[in-house]
C-alpha cells in the first residue's frame, strides 16, 4: 500500500468515524440523563437532513440548516412531552421499546412526507468534483466540514457540560437523580432538554453528512446501529470514549476494504459490537470501578 | 417553622408513617431518634416531597407543602441532606456546592453564591483543600461535609439531616455535630434524624422518639437523656445501671 493510499484510507476512516462519534454522542446525552438508549436517534439525523433539503431551495443554506436544527430539536421536545413524560411506569425496558416504536413512526411519516427518493444537500463549498490535495491524498472539502463540525460539537458539549448551570445540572441528574431533585433541579425538564439537545446535534450532523452519504427516509437506521456500536465500544455515556470508538470503527471499516470484500464493510461495526458485549460490556473507557464515577 | 399533623405515608401499599405529628420552632435543633425501620427517613423524605403524603398535613412557614414537588420545597427553603450523602460522584467538590445553590440561580440572579462558597469552605476547610477533586474520591466524612455544604448553599430556612453520623469515625461525627451546633447558634433551624441518639441529644434542644411509624415520646433533650426507656432502648444502658 502506497503512502498516498494509506493516507486516503486514513482520512476516509476518520471522516466516517467522526460521523459515528456524533451519533454516539447523541445516544450518550440522553443515556446520561435518563439511563435509556434512544433508538430514534438516527431518525433525528434523517429529519435534520430532510428538512434542510426541503428548505434549501427557498432560503440560503446556513439558514436552512439552522431552521432544520431548530425544528428537529422541537420534534425532540415533542417526543419527550407527548410520550416519554406520559409513561406510567418509565422503566428502562419500556422506554427503549417506546423509542424503537418511535423510530418506526418517524420513518413512516418521513416516507409519506418525502417519498423514497434519495436526496442530498448541496456541497457546502465547491461541488462533487472539487477536491483538496493533502500530501497526495484527495479529499472533498465536505470532509473538512464534517471534521470541523464534529470538533465544534465536541468542544461545545464539553464547555456546555462543564461550565453552564444547565449542563452541570444534567450531569448531576446523571450522577444521582435523587440528589439532583433535592438540590431543587427539575429533573423532568432536564430530560426534555437532553432530548432537544441530542435531536439538535443529530440534525446538524444529518445536514453536514448529507452531501457525502445522501439522505433518504430510512438512512437513520444504519447510522443509528453504527453509532450504537460506537457508543458501546467507547463505554456508554462517555464522550471521549465515543470519539475514540468512532474513529476506531471508522478506520477499521476503511482499512477492511483492502483485505475483505467491500460487502463486509458494514459487518465490521456489528462484529465489534458483539465482541465488546461478550468480552468487555463496559466498553473501552467504561472502567467497572468507575461506573459509580460516571462522567460525560 | 415546620408543623406536621397526623402524617401518613409510605411506599405503595406499605404504610410506614401512621399519624406522625411534630413541630420545629425557628432557631432550634430538633432530633428524631428511633431504630431501624421506625420511619425516620421516610418522615424526612415525605417532608422533602420525595414520597407522597397520603394523609395529614405538612406546614412549612404556615404554608402547606404536602404534595408539592421536591424542587418547589427546596425553593421554599427546606433542604434535605439525604441518608448516605448522595454526592455527585463524577463532579468536583466545587461543582457539587454550586449545584446546591441551583434554586438561587433561578430566583435571584444577584445572589452572591461566591461568598456562600467561602462560608462553606470556612466551615469545612477540608473541602477547600479538595475543591477540584471529584466528589466520589472523598472519604465518608468529607462527603458528609460536602452534603451539608451543598444543602447550605441553597440558604435553607430549615435544614433536615438524615443520619449524618452513619458509617463515620467518632471523631468525625464529633466534628460534624459541632458544626451543626454552630449553625444553630448562628440562627439556623435544624431537624436531625439519628440512630446515634446520644450524639444527637447532646446537641439538640428537643427530641422525639419514633417507633413503627408513630411518635411515642417527646421532650427536651435533657428529659429524653434522663428517660429510663430512652436510656434502655437507645443509649445502651441496661436495667441494672438505670436502677442503681
Amino acid at each position: 500500500m502506497s503512502f498516498e493510499q494509506l493516507l486516503q484510507y486514513l482520512l476516509s476512516g476518520v471522516t466516517n468515524g467522526s460521523i459515528y462519534a456524533i451519533v454516539a454522542i447523541g445516544f450518550n446525552i440522553i443515556y446520561n440523563t435518563t439511563g435509556i438508549i434512544n433508538f430514534a436517534q438516527g431518525e433525528f439525523l434523517m429529519l435534520g437532513g430532510m428538512t434542510a433539503i426541503s428548505l434549501s431551495p427557498y432560503v440560503p443554506l446556513p439558514l436552512a440548516i439552522l431552521i432544520a436544527v431548530i425544528i428537529t430539536a422541537m420534534v425532540g421536545a415533542v417526543v419527550d412531552f407527548l410520550i416519554i413524560r406520559r409513561l406510567k411506569k418509565p422503566t428502562v425496558l419500556n422506554m427503549v421499546i417506546v423509542t424503537i416504536g418511535l423510530s418506526i413512526i418517524i420513518r413512516e411519516i418521513a416516507l409519506h412526507l418525502w417519498d423514497e427518493k434519495v436526496r442530498s444537500l448541496p456541497y457546502f463549498t465547491g461541488n462533487e468534483v472539487t477536491s483538496i490535495n493533502i500530501l497526495g491524498a484527495y479529499i472533498s472539502p465536505q470532509v473538512l466540514w464534517v471534521l470541523g463540525v464534529s470538533a465544534v460539537i465536541v468542544i461545545f458539549l464539553g464547555v456546555f457540560f462543564k461550565f453552564t448551570l444547565t449542563g452541570r445540572s444534567m450531569r448531576a441528574c446523571a450522577s444521582n437523580i435523587t440528589a439532583a431533585r433535592l438540590c431543587g433541579i427539575n429533573t423532568r425538564n432536564m430530560v426534555t432538554i437532553s432530548f432537544m439537545l441530542s435531536a439538535a446535534i443529530g440534525a446538524l450532523a444529518g445536514c453536514v453528512i448529507s452531501p457525502i452519504t445522501q439522505t433518504q427516509y430510512d438512512c437513520g437506521t444504519s447510522l443509528a446501529i453504527k453509532g450504537f456500536a460506537v457508543a458501546i465500544l467507547g463505554g456508554l455515556g462517555n464522550s471521549t470514549g465515543a470519539i475514540i470508538g468512532g474513529i476506531t470503527i471508522g478506520l477499521l471499516e476503511a482499512f477492511s476494504i483492502s483485505v475483505l470484500p467491500l460487502a463486509y464493510k458494514d459487518a465490521i461495526a456489528i462484529s465489534i459490537l458483539l465482541i465488546i458485549l461478550f468480552l468487555r460490556p463496559s466498553g473501552l473507557l467504561g472502567k467497572k470501578e468507575a461506573v459509580e464515577l460516571k462522567e460525560f | 417553622m415546620l408543623k406536621i399533623r397526623n402524617l401518613h405515608s409510605g411506599y405503595g401499599n406499605l404504610r410506614i408513617l401512621k399519624g406522625v405529628s411534630l413541630h420545629v420552632n425557628p432557631g432550634e435543633i430538633v432530633t428524631i431518634i428511633g431504630g431501624n425501620g421506625s420511619g425516620k427517613s421516610t418522615l424526612l423524605q415525605t417532608v422533602a416531597g420525595m414520597i407522597p403524603v397520603e394523609e395529614g398535613e405538612v406546614l412549612f412557614k404556615g404554608r402547606s407543602i404536602g404534595g408539592e414537588t421536591p424542587e418547589k420545597i427546596v425553593a421554599a427553603g427546606c433542604s434535605l441532606v439525604p441518608e448516605g450523602r448522595m454526592i455527585f460522584n463524577a463532579m468536583s467538590v466545587r461543582e457539587n456546592l454550586i449545584l446546591g445553590a441551583y434554586t438561587r440561580f433561578r430566583s435571584d440572579r444577584s445572589g452572591d453564591v461566591a461568598s456562600d462558597l467561602e462560608a462553606v469552605y470556612g466551615m469545612f476547610p477540608r473541602l477547600r483543600e479538595r475543591e477540584n477533586q471529584l466528589g466520589g474520591t472523598l472519604s465518608g466524612g468529607e462527603q458528609q461535609m460536602l452534603a451539608i455544604g451543598r444543602a447550605l448553599m441553597a440558604r435553607p430556612k430549615l435544614m433536615m439531616l438524615d443520619e449524618p453520623s452513619m458509617g463515620l469515625a467518632p471523631i468525625i461525627v464529633k466534628l460534624i455535630f459541632e458544626e451543626v451546633r454552630k449553625l444553630r447558634d448562628a440562627g439556623n433551624t435544624i431537624l436531625l434524624v439519628e440512630q446515634n441518639a446520644r450524639a444527637a441529644l447532646r446537641i439538640a434542644d428537643r427530641g422525639y422518639v419514633i417507633e413503627t411509624g408513630q411518635m411515642v415520646l417527646e421532650g427536651t433533650s435533657e428529659e429524653l437523656l434522663n428517660n429510663n426507656d430512652v436510656q434502655r432502648a437507645y443509649l445502651g444502658k441496661d436495667y441494672k445501671s438505670i436502677s442503681e
